[in-house]
Order: C-alpha cells, then sequence, then structure tokens
C-alpha cells in the first residue's frame, strides 16, 4: 500500500488569515480531521512547521552553502506543515488531502514517498554495490 | 470527467466510507446482510450517476440516504411493511431526508465497531470471518479480496454470502458483546485480524514470500479497532506486534524473493517509522497499566530485534524471559519451540535441543516444518552433522512454501561441503 505525503502551503495573505483566526477552533477542525485520518487507520505521522520566521535556507547556489535567516525570500508560498498517509491508491489519497480543513490561498502538494520498488532499476548503482560489499565484509550476508 | 477516473473516485470514496455506511444501514436496519446489499446498490446508482452529475460535496451521505431509500423500496415491494417495519421505514425516509440537506454526516464509531464484532462473531467459520471482515470493515471488493487471499472470485462472494446466512440464521444482534463474554469476543476480533495478518507475513501456501498487500489491510484494520478502543491494551498490543514485523518486510527478501532470516537482514532496511509505531503501541498497552497479554508479549519480543543495532547484540536473555511468560499465558508448542531457540542463543544450543526433544517426544507440532529445521540447525551448532542433514531434509518435505523448502535443502547441501 502505498505512502503519500500531503504538503501544506500557504501563501503570505493566508498564512496572517489564519493569524487572525479562532486558534481554538483552528485547533479543533485540524484536530478532528486528524482524528477522522486516525480512526480510519490511514495516519502514519505528521506534524506542524513553527513560524517561518524562525526558519532559515542552506542555499547551494555557490561552492560553499550559504546560510541565510528566515523564510525562503523568492518563493510565494510557505510550508507549513505536513502528514503521512497509507492508502490504497493515489485517489484515497487525493479524496482525504480534499477533506482538509484550508481555505483559499491554501494548498495541499500530494506526493508518493517512494520505496524500494522504485529504486529496483538500480540494483547496479554503486551505492546498492557498496552497500552489498560492506554487508559482505560485516558478514551479515 | 472520463468514465474511469469516477470509477477509480468513487472506490476511493467507497474505501473510506463504506465501513461506516454499512454500520449506519446495520444499525438501523438490525440487519448486516440487508445493510452490505443496499449499500452495494447505493454504489451502483453512484457508478451511474456520478459520472454526469459529478461526486456530491458530501459522497457518504449520498450513499447512505439513497442506501436507505432502497432498503424502504425493498421492504415495501416484498409487502412485509409490517408495524415494526413501518416505524423503520419512517424513521429511514425522516433521516435520509434530512442527511440529503445535512452539510456534515456523523457516523458513529459505536455503529463500526458493531460492524466489527459482527464480523468476526464466533458462529462464522474463520474464513468467512476473513472475507467478511476484510469486505464491510476493509472496504475491499471481492475482487481484491479474491486477489489477495489467492482464491477465486467465486469463493469469496460465497463465503460472505454464507456468512449473511449464517449471521441471519442465527439471528446475530447487531450490538457490542455484553461484558460477559467482552474478552473473549475482542480475542476473536483481534485473532482474525492477526490471521489476515500472517497470512500476509508468511504465505503458507504457493511460492509467495510475503504478501505485503493483505499484511498491509491487517494493519489498517488494527489502526482502525486501535482507534476505536484505544484503551485495550491487547488492541494496542496487536497492533504494536504487526507495525515491528511488518518493519523487516524490506528486508525480508533477496532481489531474487528468496527470504532472508533474521540474522542476515540488512537491518539498514529495517523501517524506522513503523519500529517507533510500533514501540509507541507498545507504550501505549503499557500505559493502560493492565499488565501485558499475549499480543502484548509478542510485540515485546519483536521490539528486543526492533532495537538491536546487529544481530549479535540481541538481548537473548530477555527474550527467553518474555518466551517464558508467554508460554504460561498462552501455552502452545510454536511459543516452546521460539522460547528453544531463545534458549539456545543465550545459553547455548544443547540447552535448546533439550526443549526441542521434549517438544518431539510429546508428539507436538507433528507434520509440521518447523520442528525439523529448529531441531537440525541446533544439531548443525552441536557439530552432528549427519542427523543435522538428515532432520533439515525432513523438515523440507514437510514444508508447504516452495521458497522455505528451497532454503531448507540449502542448508542441508550446505553441510555435506
Amino acid at each position: 500500500m502505498p505512502k503519500y505525503m500531503l504538503i501544506m502551503r500557504s501563501n503570505q495573505a493566508a498564512v496572517e488569515d489564519y493569524e487572525s483566526m479562532d486558534f481554538e477552533a483552528v485547533i479543533n477542525a485540524m484536530g478532528a480531521y486528524n482524528e477522522s485520518m486516525m480512526k480510519a487507520g490511514v495516519l502514519l505521522g505528521g506534524d506542524g512547521l513553527s513560524d517561518a520566521k524562525e526558519g532559515f535556507v542552506v542555499d547551494f547556489a555557490s561552492e560553499t552553502p550559504i546560510v541565510t535567516d528566515g523564510p525562503y525570500g523568492e518563493t510565494h508560498e510557505l510550508f507549513n506543515g505536513f502528514w503521512i498517509i497509507q492508502v490504497s491508491s493515489k485517489e484515497e489519497a487525493a479524496e482525504w488531502a480534499k477533506r482538509c480543513p484550508l481555505g483559499p490561498g491554501s494548498k495541499l502538494e500530494v506526493r508518493r514517498v517512494t520505496d524500494e520498488t522504485d529504486f529496483a532499476d538500480y540494483a547496479d548503482n554503486e551505492y546498492v554495490q557498496k552497500e552489498e560489499q560492506w554487508r559482505e565484509e560485516l558478514g551479515t550476508k | 470527467m472520463a468514465e474511469q477516473d469516477v470509477h477509480r473516485r468513487v472506490d476511493a470514496v467507497w474505501r473510506i466510507e463504506s465501513a461506516r455506511i454499512v454500520a449506519t444501514l446495520a444499525r438501523a436496519t438490525g440487519d448486516i446482510g440487508l445493510a452490505e446489499d443496499v449499500a452495494q446498490e447505493a454504489l451502483v446508482e453512484a457508478l451511474e450517476e456520478w459520472p454526469q452529475r459529478g461526486i456530491p460535496n458530501n459522497p457518504g451521505a449520498w450513499l447512505t440516504a439513497v442506501a436507505k431509500r432502497r432498503a424502504i423500496d425493498g421492504w415495501r415491494r416484498r409487502a412485509r411493511l409490517d408495524e415494526r417495519h413501518a416505524a423503520l421505514a419512517a424513521d429511514l425516509d425522516e433521516r435520509a431526508e434530512r442527511s440529503d440537506h445535512a452539510s456534515t454526516w456523523e457516523p458513529i464509531d459505536d455503529d463500526v465497531l458493531r460492524l466489527v464484532f459482527v464480523a468476526c462473531h464466533p458462529v462464522l467459520s474463520r474464513e468467512s470471518q476473513v472475507a467478511l471482515t476484510l469486505r464491510v470493515v476493509g472496504g475491499l471488493t471481492t475482487e481484491e479480496i479474491a486477489r489477495m487471499l489467492f482464491v477465486p472470485v467465486a469463493t469469496v462472494q460465497a463465503r460472505v454470502t454464507r456468512a449473511k446466512k449464517t449471521l441471519a440464521a442465527a439471528a446475530v444482534p447487531f450490538e457490542v458483546p455484553d461484558p460477559s463474554t467482552w474478552t473473549d469476543r475482542l480475542g476473536g476480533v483481534l485473532s482474525v485480524i492477526y490471521l489476515i495478518f500472517t497470512e500476509g507475513y508468511a504465505a503458507t501456501s504457493g511460492d509467495g514470500w510475503l504478501r505485503v498487500d493483505l499484511a498491509n489491510e491487517a494493519l489498517r484494520l488494527g489502526r482502525v479497532l486501535a482507534g476505536l478502543l484505544p484503551r485495550e491494551p491487547e488492541v494496542q498490543g496487536l497492533l504494536a506486534l504487526m507495525e515491528l514485523q511488518a518493519s523487516r518486510f524490506a528486508a525480508r527478501t533477496a532481489r531474487d524473493g528468496s527470504p532472508i532470516l533474521l540474522a542476515d537482514q540488512d537491518r539498514t532496511k529495517w523501517d524506522r517509522g513503523q519500529i517507533e509505531r510500533g514501540r509507541q503501541a507498545l507504550a501505549r498497552a503499557d500505559a493502560t497499566g493492565r499488565g501485558r497479554g499475549p499480543y502484548g508479549l509478542q510485540a515485546a519480543i519483536a521490539e528486543c530485534h526492533a532495537v538491536a543495532p546487529r544481530f549479535a547484540d540481541t538481548d537473548w536473555e530477555r527474550i527467553v524471559i518474555v518466551y517464558e511468560a508467554l508460554s504460561r499465558l498462552a501455552p502452545s508448542p510454536i511459543v516452546d519451540l521460539n522460547r528453544a531457540v531463545a534458549v539456545s542463543m543465550a545459553t547455548g544450543p544443547a540447552n535448546g535441543l533439550r526443549i526441542v526433544d521434549e517438544l518431539a517426544s510429546g508428539g507436538a507440532l507433528r507434520g509440521s516444518h518447523l520442528l525439523p529445521s529448529v531441531r537440525g540447525e541446533l544439531l548443525a551448532r552441536l557439530g552432528r552433522t549427519a542427523e543435522a542433514r538428515a532432520e533439515l531434509l525432513v523438515a523440507a518435505g514437510l514444508a508447504s512454501n516452495d521458497r522455505e523448502r528451497a532454503v531448507l535443502v540449502d542448508k542441508a547441501a550446505a553441510l555435506e561441503a
């Protein structure tokens, strides 16, 4: 059964709207949503992210990575949190995503979490080979 | 929208809503068989109507309302609208009416719990319990169940039909069991879920070593039950056991599909997130303060393996103690056989062999490949090569799984070298 990550993204206006809303009502709505996925046996995990202002960005544009405070400058959407669910199909992931209590300015990006089968074609990859060798040396093979 | 897309979306909605729809209908009609039938009819209607008119905002409420109308129509058609049915019909009419307009539909968790207990009712055969649970609680189609169980579609259909007839014949009420039978009945539910899991975890026949899909369905059912009964230690214990065992899926088979034993598994392939979820479930079981039952103890053993960075780091003394507790709480030759292995790891093969020989002399596990395969293993470690080889070949002859048989034959052959 595939796993999907539901990634919550909101624009600045939606984040500000969120701040002006009754926080308890927000918690209740999200709590009910989480509970519905938990009781359906599909929720594996997830977390909310703290204010983007507390975050920082590590940029690999130059040879030495550069650390910049605050949210990523040019993008207009902020990541606020995520869920990981295990469901029977892409369509089921979409059905759960649609039930999330979010409003205009917010989006959920839904991405499948990769598993072993995604790398089956890379069995001859150097890293995979190294791992095999390493296992032989440790006598765990 | 293409009809195929709608079909897949309807399937997804069904997967999410069906248990609650069937549970709500069964509660209203008192008849789980009828509830399942009218829910299926509503599903067919949805497949006809939604491609044209779009999927309603609250598909669960829509399906429930349509199914209720079908139930009423059925009673009217069969002129069975006696006083009791008339009252039910009036109630259903009113509720169907309201749910059409209601923005939110609030199914009751208790109804889903009733559904679980009825699907696993002891009047049903194990096979029927499994089929009905996957169908009405898991929301799987007959075709999906057939594929996962490796049986023909007609067989699954027959099992579901028979199950419904049996429940009707025994006049099984749509209720959770009363306190005097609660423990036994809950135990029955747990064993159905664990049976589905183990059927997927190590296929008992054919050459499929792992049927991950089926095991994951059992996990999903286990999570549903843990959501319904969060304060039952054995529900959490079973969930913990399944999570911990499933965490090793990716490491259990080699690229060619052959099995890799625990000692040889690449532990970097174990699913750390799943191990963590398993340990949390076990912690929740312990937090009830009611002690560990057989599932909790098995989970504790799985946890000992999960936390050992390497096979050599395994805390075998602790595992022996947990097995001793388990064999007192839930005595079984399989537990004793596993205990023998743990003892052999903790204090040497001779001590393990003593337990195995005791089991063998009592005639336990006759006809199973498990005892001779463990015995062969222990004899090999003691350097009694000829006896070991003979025992492993006996085991190979008894194995019903092609992959397991191949492993045993290889082991015997390796001893000759």
